[in-house]
């Protein structure tokens, strides 16, 4: 029997990249993405699976980081908006965003980013109402989702070459 | 101080608990009251063993505790559970939510679990003792880790499911509504209805199911059950709705849920 009250190692795939670290008893992966391992990009929001800005992916399918305890991520790839780019070459979804004014204040984006990409990844060609259903764990305040909504169509149509790019 | 046990099979997990330990299966409520500080919880037991299978046994369909609803909604098997099995959250929390958590889920979640009510759930627990859905319900908090629900395959139509919410499409229930009807010689006969916020747990409802025993499926047919919707039901209080409002509206939402409105 495994029983840790110290730091548990946990190693991963972040973003392509070997990840590891020691994790306390009980810590989320979103606490150690953003204080372990200093990727700021998912956000911490509710805490309680609402809000949906901590959506990462985890072998591919989003998952709310807030929710997940870290150890259980043992041996997984996990992809964050940070992982997104290369470089100075923005995801197109990343593009499709700011070109069409889909995030206000930005608390949600991360989230929202996570969800478009495991749809697009799974479903490159979506309809309006699977882009809808793909973001319904993703609460926005700002922008009345139509924006979002639109820049995924958007960034569905784009050149593949970068909407079909995995990390 | 809180640990965290992680053992190779649930037999071990079932040994490891005690006071103040939680079994965590998909997360999405244990690390939720880990995230609230919730004191109550000194120990987190969790297993690696596989518990996802989805696997048809005769007339019946056996999940494994540990199959989330993605899984339930992409298995051949349980196609006709794929709209109580949607109604749970949003797809990060279908990735995750399992059905055993299902089953232990406070109000007013527990969508899926009205659903298997009607589908003549079985619970195996992890001592490999069988217990029929509804009496694990009523001794939930200590009845022991569940291992798998066995449901049957409904015939035809029989299966009905109905989730009301304020906020569509991932919104937490006003109520929920299950239906398994039966029929014998084109009438209806040991018909099962379940209803899920509308109690402490998700439960049947004796008064409506013996007020449909040999009714038609018609407006004046299903009259009587419509005016036994809620009885012997005290709807709980909630930020979503009162116990008043789950009164009233029940009716309404049955009469859509048997007539297919």
């Amino acid at each position: 029997m495994a029983t840790t009250t110290t730091k548990t190692p946990v190693t991963f795939t972040l973003n392509g990249a070997e990840a590891a670290t020691f994790v306390d008893p009980g810590a989320n992966l979103l606490e150690v993405l953003r204080r372990n391992l200093g990727d700021l990009s998912p956000k911490y929001g509710c805490g309680q699976g609402t809000c949906g800005t901590c959506t990462v992916m985890i072998n591919g399918q989003p998952r709310l980081s807030c929710l997940t305890l870290a150890e259980t991520v043992e041996g997984s790839h996990v992809e964050t908006t940070a992982g997104l780019a290369h470089g100075p070459d923005l995801h197109a979804l990343q593009q499709a965003f700011i070109d069409g004014f889909a995030a206000q204040c930005g608390f949600c984006t991360p989230g929202m980013l996570m969800s478009a990409k495991a749809l697009l990844d799974r479903n490159p060609n979506p309809t309006r109402e699977e882009v809808v259903d793909a973001i319904s764990g993703n609460l926005c305040r700002c922008t009345g989702y139509e924006p979002i909504v639109e820049a995924i169509l958007t960034a569905a149509r784009a050149p593949r070459r970068s909407a079909g790019r995995s990390v | 101080m809180l640990e965290v046990v992680t053992v190779p099979t649930l037999t071990e997990a079932a040994a490891a608990m005690g006071p103040g330990a939680r079994f965590l299966g998909g997360g999405t409520l244990i690390m939720r009251a880990v995230n609230y500080s919730d004191q109550s919880m000194t120990r987190i037991v969790r297993t690696t063993e596989q518990m996802n299978e989805i696997r048809a046994e005769g007339a019946r369909v056996r999940i494994g505790a540990g199959a989330t609803m993605s899984e339930i909604l992409a298995a051949r098997e349980t196609d006709f559970l794929a709209t109580a099995a949607r109604a749970v959250g949003g797809p990060q929390v279908r990735n995750q939510a399992t059905v055993g958590g299902n089953l232990l889920a406070p109000h007013p979640y527990g969508d899926l679990t009205v659903a298997l009510l009607v589908l003549d759930g079985v619970v195996h627990l992890a001592n490999g003792q069988d217990m029929g859905l509804g009496q694990f319900l009523a001794a939930r908090e200590n009845a022991g880790l569940v291992a798998a629900v066995s449901i049957v395959r409904p015939m035809g139509d029989a299966f009905r499911f109905r989730k009301v919410s304020r906020v569509k499409p991932k919104g937490v229930s006003v109520l929920s509504m299950a239906a398994h009807l039966s029929r014998s010689a084109g009438r209806l006969s040991g018909v099962r209805i379940a209803y899920g916020a509308m109690a402490a747990t998700p439960v049947r409802v004796p008064a409506v199911e013996q007020a449909l025993e040999g009714a038609d499926l018609t407006p004046q047919g299903i009259a009587p059950a419509l005016a036994a919707a809620t009885d012997g039901l005290a709807p709980p209080d909630d930020a979503l709705a009162s116990s008043w409002y789950r009164r009233e509206v029940a009716p309404v939402h049955l009469r859509r849920l048997l007539l297919g409105e």
